[in-house]
């Protein structure tokens, strides 16, 4: 979707609306979508979340309800509301209309579920339908908005006016400076939205209300990234760094407190475990350009490792390190792992060192099966695993028993989500720090162009191996709190591929559903990797179909990534000839236009 | 005696050895010999032309200089010690060298690209890249320095955020040699330096070799623009079908009719305006 600001005639709506019309019947919708909100949907409280009260929305209406609130506030701000003109700094029409559409599927999802699971239409009340008929009011209403900028030529098929539609122009420039201390604060607003955004998630039951809350989700991010406010904050961000972090950091600490049982503690553990095992990924797959198929076995090292070491009554070596040094042998035998692995096999290139990693993998978790004590020295267990580990305990304070911090409850996964926050912290210095040095900028130029990077003196295998090096002790070191998480460390938790994550197929997927070499893509392409499988566990075994069809999708329509990297496009094939010359081929530029924007680039890199 | 010179000391030090010396360079590709007993010397301070039609088997013989390429047969020296065989040692050993067909990284910012050219001249590793040791900063913000120098040098100063991939064409030229200066080298090797670029580009790239002649790095270059290498250069090498044909000064070669027939007889395209032509 490039945005072509040429202008030309009269840009029209994707229904023949009149503008104002359009913009009344929107507020008007959305507002009336709110109120319905506080009516009741349904008469019984089957249906979770009890939607039943009046004056009091719960579950899927509150959904709903931040759908329309969030509509109704874009399409004040995109009619020119005083005071509201800040929301809307790109797009106006595109984010209204992407935040209407999440409102109408959310509530049409939820009178459907209501219908299906409560066995009739019967089951809607009045409230419901006038739900669905007010959001359903405030999508025609934002499907009449004029398009944001004209294009040229005007689209024709229906397909191009909806991209137009869909498409936000570019962002004017701020009308005026906000004062130091209110930027400090929209940061923390921003990010204590956020923090609020992902607990509800986190919190809403299992099934029908989780996809509620995705579908909306799903549609308002890209609504907030239409208007560009999301531009804003990153911007915000980078201008204060400092405070950003923290921000992010309270946020971070604060989800375990705003949970009374364990439950999503636990969920909030494994997503951060999972996130800094794709991050460790993403040094070797996103910055250095190494395709891993193995790269689970990392993590597996670290657990085995921690787990032989933590006091274990069925651990082979009888070992109880205190945890600093078991989460340094659990890095130590990652690392010791991956040069094992990477020293003779990262001379291949792409394809080859893919398959053989995925060789490698399976090699770990077959080994592990078979040191049990009959079909080699006595072990790993085999099958049955290292069960029993003993929870942490870091100067007398125990990680599995419940404290009050500050008066405030925290159940025993906190304990363990909040020391993982503090290997995600430690994980994310790494890669930022790794990234951004002479190191790091000679994994980018072999990822680029290997030969390239050799001719300016770079030792690629070198270079390789110490990507793989780092990113397998990043994997140990989570490993090491993932073993006293699970309590057991068996062959089958560290798989190529299966439906739960983590397992190699999935880390690959959350990096480049995330955003390859980019910081947050896979932190955030693991928090949904993790969730959605952990909510949608009623759809079973269509799970990894629908994962697959939305991989297929993604892909298709987005290929960069959710957080794209600025440099997009990553080849995992290189041509495997130094500077040969390419009959087919010719360098550009003789015949084609020297300033064309792709130029030579463009064509040498496709080849081959 | 491998320890390079800085581009920026204009003076080197008293060779007793040429700068570059390849003896009896032979590549084959199985039955297809490309360069067969090449000897070329280049001295500190010459800018030396390397031309011959296509598929004469220049860039080859600048593989197998540069280590892309180990030669079936003969050997390579820099400054009077043999070469090592991996392209890497051979830039710390102060050799380097732009591509025929541009290979930046594309993805990078032209700033970038300059850095990783630096990558052999600095020495600090991931430890100090991640525990931002005083020593780190100190290079980073010494190399960063160096760089922005380089694109000065090159006019590409005002784009130092861009990606290299959104660069015009003459631009990515430049950048190319940007890069390789940064690694100091004390031999500059050029691949059609001004294929594709128009003649307003091509006569700064030319002063560009100059200038950088003058800081004290040799030049080897390959073009196909005559009025280019015969104006630039201080000797000629011409190749024919892997093998040197002559060697000499501009007006020497220009006057040989051996070197005339070589290249009017595969290609008649020698004029500027088409330097690479097609494969004859
Ligand atoms: N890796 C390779 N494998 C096989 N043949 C090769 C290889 N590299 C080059 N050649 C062949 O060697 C010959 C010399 O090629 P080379 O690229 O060195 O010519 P050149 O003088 O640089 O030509 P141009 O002026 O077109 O760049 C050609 O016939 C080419 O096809
Ligand atoms: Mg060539």
């Amino acid at each position: 979707m490039i945005a072509m600001t040429t202008t030309t005639a009269q840009p029209k709506g994707l229904l023949p609306l009149p503008a104002r019309t359009a913009h009344l019947t929107t507020i008007t919708g959305a507002l009336a979508t709110a109120a319905a909100t506080g009516l009741a949907w349904t008469w019984t409280s089957d249906f979770p979340g009890d939607l039943t009260y009046y004056g009091s929305p719960a579950g899927l209406q509150l959904v709903t309800l931040t759908g329309a609130l969030l509509t109704l506030l874009l399409a004040a701000s995109a009619h020119g509301l005083p005071g509201l003109r800040w929301l809307t700094p790109a797009g106006r029409t595109a984010p209204t209309l992407l935040a209407a559409l999440g409102t109408f599927a959310t509530t049409a999802f939820t009178l459907t579920a209501i219908a299906i699971q409560l066995g009739g239409l019967v089951n809607l009340e009045p409230g419901g339908y006038l739900a669905g008929a007010t959001a359903l009011l405030t999508l025609i209403g934002a499907l009449g908005l004029p398009p944001d900028h004209s294009t040229d030529p005007t689209p024709t098929t229906p397909r191009q006016r909806l991209t137009a539609a869909l498409t936000a122009g570019p962002p004017r420039p701020a009308t005026r400076q906000l004062p130091t201390w209110a930027e400090h604060l929209t940061i923390a607003a921003a990010f204590a939205a956020a923090l609020l955004a992902f607990t509800y998630g986190i919190d809403t039951d299992d099934g029908a209300p989780f996809i509620g809350y995705l579908l909306l989700v799903a549609l308002a991010v890209p609504a907030l990234h239409r208007a560009g406010l999301l531009a804003r904050l990153t911007a915000l961000t980078h201008r204060h760094r400092g405070t950003a972090l923290a921000a992010a950091f309270l946020a971070a600490t604060a989800f375990p407190f705003t949970q009374d049982t364990d439950q999503y503690t636990l969920i909030g553990a494994n997503i951060l475990i999972f996130a800094t095992v794709a991050l460790g990924l993403n040094v070797v797959v996103g910055l250095a350009g190494l395709l891993d198929l193995g790269y689970v076995a990392f993590l597996g090292v670290g657990a085995y490792a921690a787990a032989l070491v933590s006091g274990s009554p069925e651990s082979a070596l009888g070992l109880h390190f205190p945890f600093w040094a078991a989460l340094l042998t659990g890095a130590a035998a990652s690392l010791a792992f991956g040069v094992l692995i990477g020293a003779p096999t990262l001379r291949l290139r792409g394809d080859y060192l893919a398959i053989v990693t995925l060789g490698f993998g399976e090699i770990f978790r077959i080994a592990m099966l078979n040191l049990n004590g009959t079909t080699g020295p006595d072990i790993t267990n085999g099958a049955m695993g290292i069960p029993n580990i003993p929870n942490l305990e870091i100067l007398g304070f125990n990680f599995g028993e419940p404290h009050h911090i500050l008066g405030i409850p925290l159940a025993p996964y906190g304990n363990y989500y909040l020391l993982m926050i503090l290997v995600t912290a430690l994980v994310v210095l790494v890669f930022r720090r790794a990234a951004a040095s002479r190191i790091g900028r000679a994994w980018i130029a072999i990822r680029e162009d290997e030969t390239a990077a050799v001719a300016m003196g770079i030792n690629s295998f070198r270079l390789r191996l110490l990507a793989f090096a780092l990113g397998a002790a990043l994997a140990g070191l989570a490993g090491t709190v993932h073993a006293h998480v699970v309590t057991t460390a068996t062959p089958e938790q560290f798989q190529f591929a299966g439906p739960q994550p983590p397992n190699s197929a999935f880390l690959l997927a959350a990096v480049i559903l995330g955003g390859m070499g980019t910081l947050s893509g896979p932190l955030v392409g693991a928090a949904l990797l993790f969730l959605i499988p952990a909510k949608l566990d009623f759809l079973q075994d269509y799970q990894l179909l629908l994962f697959g069809i939305a991989l297929v999708l993604l892909m298709r329509l987005r290929p960069e990534g959710l957080i794209p990297d600025r440099r997009k496009r990553l080849e995992f094939h290189d041509t495997d000839r130094p500077d040969t010359p390419d009959p087919g081929n010719p360098p550009t530029g003789l015949n084609g236009n020297p300033t064309d924007p792709t130029g030579p680039l463009g064509t040498a890199q496709a080849k081959g | 005696m491998t320890t390079p010179t800085p581009t920026t000391n204009p003076t080197p030090p008293p060779a007793t050895h040429p700068l570059l010396q390849a003896t009896d360079v032979t590549m084959r590709f199985g039955g297809l010999t490309a360069v067969q007993g090449v000897d070329l010397t280049v001295h500190t301070g010459e800018i030396v032309g390397l031309i011959g039609p296509n598929g004469a088997g220049k860039t080859t013989f600048f593989n197998c200089l540069t280590g892309l390429y180990t030669p079936t047969e003969g050997t390579v020296a820099y400054r009077g010690t043999r070469l090592s065989r991996k392209p890497h040692l051979v830039t710390q050993a102060g050799i380097a060298r732009t591509f025929q067909n541009i290979r930046l990284f594309a993805n990078m910012t032209v700033l970038e690209n300059v850095l990783v050219g630096r990558h052999t001249r600095t020495k600090e590793g991931l430890w100090s890249a991640l525990l931002r040791t005083p020593a780190f900063t100190r290079a980073e913000h010494h190399s960063t320095q160096r760089a922005l120098e380089l694109l000065d040098f090159t006019g590409l100063a005002p784009k130092s955020d861009h990606l290299a991939r959104n660069l015009p064409y003459g631009e990515q030229r430049k950048l190319e040699i940007a890069r390789a200066l940064a690694s100091e080298p004390g031999l500059l090797l050029l691949d059609e330096p001004t294929a594709g670029m128009n003649p307003q580009e091509t006569r700064a790239t030319q002063d560009l070799v100059h200038a950088i002649r003058d800081h004290g790095t040799a030049v080897l270059v390959i073009e196909h623009d005559m009025r280019f290498i015969f104006s630039l250069c201080d000797r000629i090498a011409v190749l024919v079908q892997g093998r040197k044909l002559t060697e000499g000064t501009p007006r020497t070669v220009q006057a040989d009719d051996r070197v005339i027939a070589a290249y009017l007889g595969t290609t008649d395209d020698t004029t500027p305006g088409d330097p690479t032509g097609d494969t004859p």
